[in-house]
């Protein structure tokens, strides 16, 4: 069995080419990151950049995280009370089960995919476009660091983005609340007391090591597929959706990890 | 004045410039014409230090640019304007601070003389000041052109590199932005190198023309002598259109 994938592995050479290639593109990505932090832009030019980021990265997507949150609280609530059928089971359970699956899962992760589209597409699309027209070279020429310019500001702004999932955890509770209140399902002093029981600080710790991770995610991994595109308006798009793909399995993964090193101890 | 000798560059295993030497004079306004894909826009880069060439040097009064340290290299750059094909505005900012940008980052000017300066610069290129605070989605190609013209010359460069100014442009203001770069190369003494395929060009402001093909210089001249060569790649460049094969009967005709 193992002689097989060896051998077939040995024989795709189309697909070790093919991650040749990936290992470039790594090799890049690291490269820029490094560039990010060289050659620093003018403090009084940066500090617009970074308010411009900071409204359009984190303010603007404080409406889309603030809706989805609370409905997505909202549907977990139904959906635990639903299946907790059993009279044994303490009604309690239901707030306890929203608050572990938003805390823990639904705020960092699942609104990091959001904001990777979100976010993402519009990082690939807005430097991609700055690529075919030139404006990038434009930069360059007048011997600016054209990636501590562009990046380093969405950096910067994303550093603010564990504010947008505190915000985002408390919406998913309160949207849990609301389904009790409206539904019925159960009493608002039974989930309020779920919500409080058995608390581990640490899941909090472990929440926002994950978010700055996808922060960082989020802030390089589409300026890399913008900043490097070639092309018109078309190789634009493409970019955006590799953009988007390349980040939400970054996400995935180093949730994985993150998960398995920070909570299996 | 810029000297290039022997220049090469290729991209992967494509061979796209294969040894350029030519020179440029300062006041002068020298035209790069070539067709499409010759590497017009590449050799400009390499000139602009955007693209590092294999081979060759390229000394700009003097100075050798692969052998100056890196901020040497940028003092050099800050020397420098550049007219992009497109324009390249940066569409997140006005006119007038598309302007003031090379000042903002490379001067300790207060922001009234910043303003002045891009103010004075924006009239001189002949754009009026209801526009400066415009976007840059918002004005015609002509008008993008001058803003473009006024953003690299604002921090007075010794040398202007324009790709194509006027593509895109109708005739007549093609023409206003051909003139408008000439007289300001010569009012400022800059070194100023064209790329063009647009023979309008070549007849009003051509001082000196560098003709490429296939990524080899082929021919060099006067913009007198590019009407009369016999080099046949240049005679076939250059009257390619009706028009022209018709201008050059009537000019071989009053020759005789
Ligand atoms: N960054 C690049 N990477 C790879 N090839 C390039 C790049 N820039 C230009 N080329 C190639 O170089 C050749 C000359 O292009 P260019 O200088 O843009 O021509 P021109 O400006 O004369 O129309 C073209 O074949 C083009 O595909
Ligand atoms: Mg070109």
């Amino acid at each position: 069995m193992k002689l097989a994938l060896n051998t077939f592995l040995f024989f795709n050479l189309a697909g070790i080419i093919r991650s040749m290639n990936y290992l470039h593109n790594i090799g890049a990505y690291f490269l820029m990151i490094k560039q990010i932090f060289r050659k620093p832009t003018k403090w009084s030019v940066m500090k617009r950049l970074i308010f411009n980021e900071i409204d359009d990265l984190i303010i603007g997507s404080l409406g889309i995280v603030a809706f989805i949150s609370f409905f997505v609280g909202g549907v977990v609530t139904i959906q635990t009370a639903l299946n907790l059928t059993s009279p044994i089971i303490p009604k309690t359970l239901v707030g306890f089960a929203t608050r572990q699956s938003v805390i823990l899962e639904f705020a960092p992760t699942f609104i990091s995919i959001i904001m990777a589209g979100k976010v993402g597409s519009f990082i690939t699309s807005t430097i991609g476009t700055m690529r075919v027209t030139e404006q990038i070279d434009a930069l360059e020429v007048m011997g600016i660091n054209a990636i501590n310019y562009l990046v380093f500001p969405k950096f910067i702004a994303l550093m603010l983005y564990p504010f947008v999932i505190s915000i985002a955890m408390f919406l998913g509770i309160v949207g849990g609340l609301a389904a009790c209140y409206f539904g019925g399902f159960v009493s608002i002093e039974d989930y309020i007391i779920g919500v409080q029981m058995d608390f581990i600080p640490f899941h909090i710790t472990y929440a926002f090591i994950k978010t700055i991770v996808f922060a960082f995610l989020i802030a390089t991994i589409p300026s890399f597929y913008g900043f490097y595109m070639r092309g018109g308006a078309l190789e634009v798009g493409k970019a955006s959706t590799t953009s988007f793909v390349w980040t939400s399995v970054m996400i995935i993964l180093s949730n994985y990890i993150l998960t398995q090193l920070l909570l299996s101890v | 004045m810029i000297e290039v000798k022997d220049l090469h560059k290729s991209f992967g295993g494509a061979h796209i410039l294969k040894g350029i030497s030519t020179t440029f004079e300062k006041g002068k306004t020298s035209l790069v014409i070539g067709q499409s894909g010759s590497g017009k826009t590449v050799f400009l880069k390499c000139l602009l230090g955007l693209f590092s060439p294999e081979e060759g040097t390229i000394s700009y009064d003097g100075k050798i640019y692969s052998e100056l340290s890196g901020d040497q290299k940028s003092d050099l750059r800050a020397e420098m304007g550049m007219v992009f094909q497109g324009s390249a505005l940066f569409d997140s900012m006005t006119i007038l601070e598309n302007v003031m940008f090379p000042l903002r980052m490379f001067t300790k000017q207060s922001k009234s003389e910043m303003q002045e300066r891009a103010n004075f610069v924006l009239k001189r290129v002949n754009l009026a000041e209801d526009d400066h605070n415009k976007f840059p989605s918002e004005a015609s190609g002509g008008m993008q052109k001058r803003v473009a013209i006024a953003r690299a010359i604002v921090n007075k460069p010794n040398y202007l590199f324009c790709d194509e100014p006027n593509s895109g442009l109708d005739p007549k203001t093609a023409m206003v932005i051909d003139n408008l770069i000439q007289e300001i190369t010569e009012e400022y003494n800059i070194t100023t190198i064209i790329n063009s395929h647009d023979m309008n060009s070549v007849m009003e402001i051509g001082q000196k023309i560098v003709f490429l093909k296939d990524g080899l210089k082929e021919w060099e001249g006067s913009r007198d002598n590019v009407f009369k060569t016999d080099n046949e790649a240049v005679t076939d460049f250059v009257y390619s259109s009706e028009l022209f094969k018709k201008v050059r009967q009537m000019y071989l005709e009053e020759r005789v």
